[in-house]
């Protein structure tokens, strides 16, 4: 039986100083190897800050930059997930995450979901990811959902249908919501019920790593917890300070877990195909020809 | 109202931090504000003191001729119940002065004379004391527009802007604001007898329920009416958020360039440049 440790770093980036948020992250990635983790995650565009308007093109930076070789070089000893603002060389931004190992970048997400409603502007600054692609690493196969990915169900199916064991979302969501109609902000309750259910719904670990601090006046509500396979939250960290979750991933108990429920081979992805057909016939079809 | 009903712990917490990173953000630890005597201004007073510590508060007494001495006497108990350092300014004199040479007889042009007055006072202790002036400016005040513009609705940063008025009594509760300050009739003390709900026509309890349905909850004319609201209050309402929204942002700057200032120069206040420390 496999059983990883990882440290969940629920940081305060400094909004625009990517050198101060470098150096915290090498910070916590040395504690984190001195605690023996396979892996140390940090949230969405943990090396940026988040409100970022006009510096999202300032910050920018290509998957070869110097700043993400240094991550790079770190990975060497130990797992490393880092959100940044990523330029592709056609030009376009991208709210990427990317997860390093063995002194090199492994994957990069490019979040799907931009979200643009309410206080969130992303579609203005970013383009959007159109993958979600799951990859073997040493935790095993991981998938990664930033954000509000977790919010659109065929996101988490992919993953599942790939046989994703975790999943891993990076988040920057903001605490609102301080009525009493239940305990601690509305918005973290919300949270926890969508992950506790994508985690019934894919069988899999869930590893959410929010962040903390404030910008011109909203704050991030960390919350940052681990939940088993069955959907339980088994552990996390409580308040709005930073710090460091450690969690163990369990591969016996993911295992047991898709014994007891097994979701995965009872699934009919072809139905997908069929109803879309039925629900869609133009995704099929291809436009009209014949236009001028 | 149980809608309007927040959890005093949690939205305190996150009020003492939000303080303490806003101001941390400019590289100060210290804290100046008005204290009138109100319920707003005790309550932005005792999250200040929880955020920087009470030695690092200073609270600013700045009573007219014809202000009502229990103001001063209740801001003196609040600020003495939290152990803050008191600077009494009386801005008889200044405001006199001015008024001396312009012949002001309109109760609200006078009120708005002394509001700034004030403020430029505060503005001005701030760089003695070091510290950053903080709002004491309330969620349904600001909708209602119910402030002097540059005057008391002036200041770096506002714990209070996203609480109703039911809620900051909710909170002043929790903070162990004194009894005579919560339960007193708000009033800007601009003139003998005044209250804000005579100057509204219409209570607090009234505007944050019909505000909360309309603006948290975004509810059109024709669901607040189902809600049994009274439809001539809530146009009443509506009007004031609507002509009052010129004192809640920036003023519009005339676009001549390819990036202009707010409009596609669009940075937050908690902007740090690449790679600055």
């Amino acid at each position: 039986m496999k059983k990883s440790r990882v440290v969940l770093a629920q940081t305060n980036p400094s909004l625009g100083n990517v050198g101060a948020n470098l150096e915290s992250h090498f910070t916590q990635i040395e504690e984190a190897v001195s605690a023996g983790a396979a892996a140390v995650l940090f949230p969405e565009l943990s090396l940026t800050g988040y409100f970022l308007k006009d510096q999202t093109y300032e910050l920018a930076m290509s998957l070869d930059a110097e700043i993400l070789e240094r991550v790079a070089e770190k990975s060497r000893s130990i797992a490393v997930g880092a959100g940044f603002v990523e330029r592709s060389a056609d030009g376009r931004y991208y709210n990427s995450y990317a997860y390093f190992e063995g002194g090199k970048i492994l994957h990069v997400h490019r979040k799907v979901h931009l979200v643009s409603y309410g206080l969130f502007e992303e579609t203005r600054d970013f383009a959007a990811g159109t993958t979600f692609e799951s990859f073997d690493c040493e935790l095993g196969r991981l998938g990664i959902l930033i954000c509000e990915d977790l919010w659109h169900m065929p996101a988490s199916y992919l993953h599942f249908l790939q046989g994703a064991e975790t999943l891993l979302v990076p988040s920057c969501s903001p605490a609102r919501g301080v009525g009493t109609q239940g305990q601690g902000f509305a918005s973290e309750r919300t949270w926890n019920a969508l992950l506790s259910a994508v985690a019934m719904f894919t069988r899999a670990h869930i590893l959410y790593v929010n962040r903390v601090g404030f910008e011109d006046g909203i704050g991030f509500s960390g919350g940052t917890c681990a939940l088993g396979p069955r959907g339980d939250r088994e552990h996390f960290l409580e308040g709005l300070d930073e710090g460091a979750l450690e969690v163990q991933l369990d591969s016996g108990a993911l295992r047991r877990s898709r014994v007891q429920t097994p979701l995965l081979r009872d699934e009919k992805p072809w139905m997908v195909v069929s109803e879309l057909a039925r629900i869609h016939p133009e995704l099929f079809t291809g436009p009209p020809s014949g236009d001028a | 109202m149980r809608e309007l009903d927040v959890q005093p712990e949690l939205v305190t917490d996150l009020l003492v931090r939000f303080l303490r990173e806003e101001v941390g953000q400019a590289g100060l630890a210290r804290a100046i504000l008005g204290l009138s005597g109100g319920i707003d201004s005790a309550v932005s007073a005792a999250l200040s003191a929880r955020a920087f510590g009470p030695e690092n508060v200073l609270a600013v007494l700045m009573p007219y001729k014809t202000s009502d001495p229990r103001s001063e006497a209740d801001a003196h108990e609040v600020a003495e119940s939290l152990g803050l350092a008191t600077r009494r300014v009386d801005i008889s004199d200044a405001v006199d002065g001015y008024l001396a040479q312009v012949d002001v007889e309109d109760r609200t042009r006078r009120g708005n004379v002394m509001a700034r007055i004030r403020m430029t006072v505060l503005y001005d202790l701030s760089v003695e004391w070091g510290g950053l002036v903080i709002g004491t400016s309330n969620k349904t005040e600001m909708l209602l527009g119910y402030s002097t513009q540059w005057g008391d609705a002036a200041h770096a940063v506002n714990p209070l802007g996203d609480l109703y008025k039911h809620q900051v009594v909710q909170l002043a509760r929790h903070l162990g604001i004194p009894a005579s300050v919560v339960d007193k009739p708000p009033s800007a003390d601009l003139f003998e007898g005044q209250t804000d709900e005579d100057d509204l026509g219409f209570s607090y309890a009234q505007a944050d329920e019909v505000l909360y349905w309309m603006v948290d909850e975004r509810m059109n004319a024709e669901e607040l009416a189902d809600r049994g609201l009274d439809s001539e209050l809530v146009a009443r309402i509506a009007k004031r958020v609507v002509r009052n929204q010129y004192k809640r942002l920036p003023p519009p700057i005339a676009k001549l360039s390819t990036r202009t200032i707010n409009q596609d120069f669009r940075y937050l206040r908690d902007w740090e440049a690449h790679g600055s420390h």
